[in-house]
């Protein structure tokens, strides 16, 4: 059931035969219980807040309510709801509860949309597989012996095994467009500044924003709409004034096949090139020279970034507190402790790119590829409308396969890039690909999804919007 | 090259530690890592102005000071994680 469709079941037929909002949650709690034991996408399904389902239902009864009202929604674990632990899968947060709303949750209690738990990811963020929770890996559904990607597999995974309607996530270099593309659904990286970071757990501050992730490209934009806009709390939002909704025609994509060509499975490239001609538009190769060694940039920057953000988990006001000799032991065994490997390896990299004798090599250099990558989309935006790649460079793959974190970074090529340079970026299903199923005998292979990834100027959702429906219905 | 005294340092300065059987895993990653976000340098720069005369106008944007909120309306819930506390104060170790 899609927000569109829930909503109208809240509203459609005669008083007595039409769904109600404790219906619906109901429905909602009982099948999370039941499939979340195999899946393990929610950290935790939360009771029901009986004054929020008793005024979304009157709301909905005065014909005053947005469509969201009395839908329940997943919500990831790095984003505070108050009153509800808010862990970022980690167990230096284990039992931390948030002590005001996330600014995106402000707005979605306006819009009087109900929270059905919180969602499992990568220690803060840290990842691409949901493998770094300290809380177990979220399982694909569509082969459990798979990843559901991440960071934000368990929003991803809890939407396509349709026991959530839809759920927010957020987004540092792909974190909600990696886990759409492995789970089959759609996923929205907003602009940089669209939408609020009030109350969200930081990973790399110049990169991270929240998103929806869902089963259609409608209701991605019904949740994006609802939590965009300006927050005074959060001094990188766009200010109203500069809200500018920027919507074109689309005339021309433009793929960066330079890229990708010599790197995809066969089968991979032949749903991406299909899907990009069904759609139609003029198809023009383009060049982006520095996207490659982007990936490098956006690295030694997401270090630098991490290692920062993360200084402040001391084991002092709030977390896990281990206590030893003195203050310093106190410090180091409550960080030593509560961080997992990838945040310990992370905030060691980022400490080494920033110090003294290093930072001109790396933090600076990438802080300059990073310029010049901006430079690049803006004279292909001058060509074309929309940039195409796939997603990710493969289906979901095996838990465990990469447990080497280089060869898991690598993985990011295609979406990192919408992160460097603060360009919102979509991935929409593009149909599935075949690949072996190990967890049954020889020969039997599993359907697995894979997404195509949409890029457009600052501010022009509504194109990704657009294209993403053709995808849907071509 | 990373090195076990390089790896110590760093872990002190990021105030974590490090165990030994975590060492050499993590020396061997990271000599991996780092040569490969060197290929950076191999971005070739399209303008020679600096990044610096690029950078926008507009930054480091501040709060005004001013009361963003009534005092002490989060006190009790901000206490309540205390790890320890003394009434509404949080208690350390003694420094000095």
């Amino acid at each position: 059931m899609t927000i569109v469709e829930a909503a109208r079941a809240l509203r459609d037929g005669s008083a007595s035969r039409r769904s109600t909002v404790r219906d619906l949650w109901d429905a909602c709690t009982a099948v999370a219980q039941a499939k979340n034991l195999e899946l393990n996408a929610f950290l935790e399904i939360f009771d029901a807040n009986e004054s929020a389902i008793a005024s979304a239902q009157k709301r909905i009864d005065e014909n005053d309510a947005s469509l969201l009202c009395g839908i329940p929604l997943a919500i990831k674990d790095n984003i505070l709801i108050e009153g509800k632990i808010a862990s970022a899968s980690s167990k230096i947060l284990e039992n931390y509860r948030a002590t005001y709303d996330a600014g995106v949750i402000k707005k979605l209690k306006d819009a009087g949309a109900l929270f059905l738990g919180r969602t499992n990811m990568d220690e803060f963020a840290l990842g691409g597989s949901t493998e770094n929770s300290a809380f177990g890996v979220t399982k694909n559904p569509h082969d459990i012996s798979r990843v559901s990607g991440g960071t934000s597999g368990g929003s991803a995974a809890a939407v396509a095994a349709h026991i959530t309607i839809a759920a927010l996530g957020t987004d540092t270099g792909g974190s909600i467009r990696n886990p759409a593309s492995y789970c089959g659904v759609v996923g929205l990286k907003p602009t940089y500044g669209a939408v609020s970071r009030s109350g969200v757990i930081a990973a790399a501050s110049s990169f991270d924003q929240v998103g929806p992730i869902t089963k259609t490209v409608e209701d991605a934009k019904v949740l994006f709409d609802t939590i965009r806009g300006y927050d005074a709390n959060d001094s990188t939002s766009i200010p109203d004034a500069l809200q500018k909704v920027k919507k074109k025609e689309i005339r021309t994509i433009g793929v960066p096949r330079h890229l990708f060509a010599d790197v995809l499975d066969a089968d991979m490239l032949e749903r991406f090139t299909s899907t990009i001609k069904n759609l139609g538009f003029e198809v023009k190769d383009i060049e982006i020279p520095s996207a490659k060694p982007a990936l490098a940039a956006y690295y030694i920057i997401n270090f630098a970034e991490v290692s920062t953000n993360l200084a402040r988990f001391d084991g002092m006001r709030y977390g896990l507190a281990k206590r030893g000799d003195t203050l310093l032991d106190d410090y180091i065994n409550s960080r030593t402790e509560g961080f997992g490997e990838e945040a310990r390896r992370r905030i060691l990299l980022g400490t080494f790119v920033l110090s003294s004798g290093y930072i001109d090599a790396y933090y600076r250099k990438a802080d300059s590829a990073r310029a010049q990558l901006t430079r690049e989309f803006a004279k292909a935006f001058e060509e074309v409308d929309i940039i195409a790649t796939p997603t990710m460079p493969t289906p979901a793959f095996k838990i465990g396969d990469k447990s080497d974190p280089l060869s898991l970074y690598l993985e990011d090529v295609f979406t990192i890039l919408a992160n460097l340079t603060g360009m919102p970026a979509i991935s929409v299903p593009m149909g599935f690909v075949e690949r072996e199923n190990p967890s049954t005998s020889l020969g039997i292979k599993k359907q697995l999804p894979v997404g195509i990834h949409f890029s457009a100027p600052h501010q022009a959702e509504d194109m990704l919007f657009a294209i993403g429906e053709k995808v849907h219905s071509t | 090259m990373a090195t076990t005294e390089k790896v110590r340092k760093l872990a002190a300065l990021a105030r974590i530690r490090v165990e030994d059987a975590e060492l050499e895993k993590f020396i061997r990653e990271f000599d991996a890592i780092l040569a490969y976000v060197e290929t950076v340098s191999t971005v070739k720069m399209s303008s020679p102005e600096s990044v610096e005369e690029e950078k926008p106008l507009l930054r480091n944007v501040m709060r005004a000071d001013g009361e963003p909120h009534t005092t002490g309306v989060y006190t009790e819930k901000i206490v309540e994680q205390f790890p320890a506390k003394d009434g509404n104060a949080l208690s350390v170790k003694q420094i000095l």
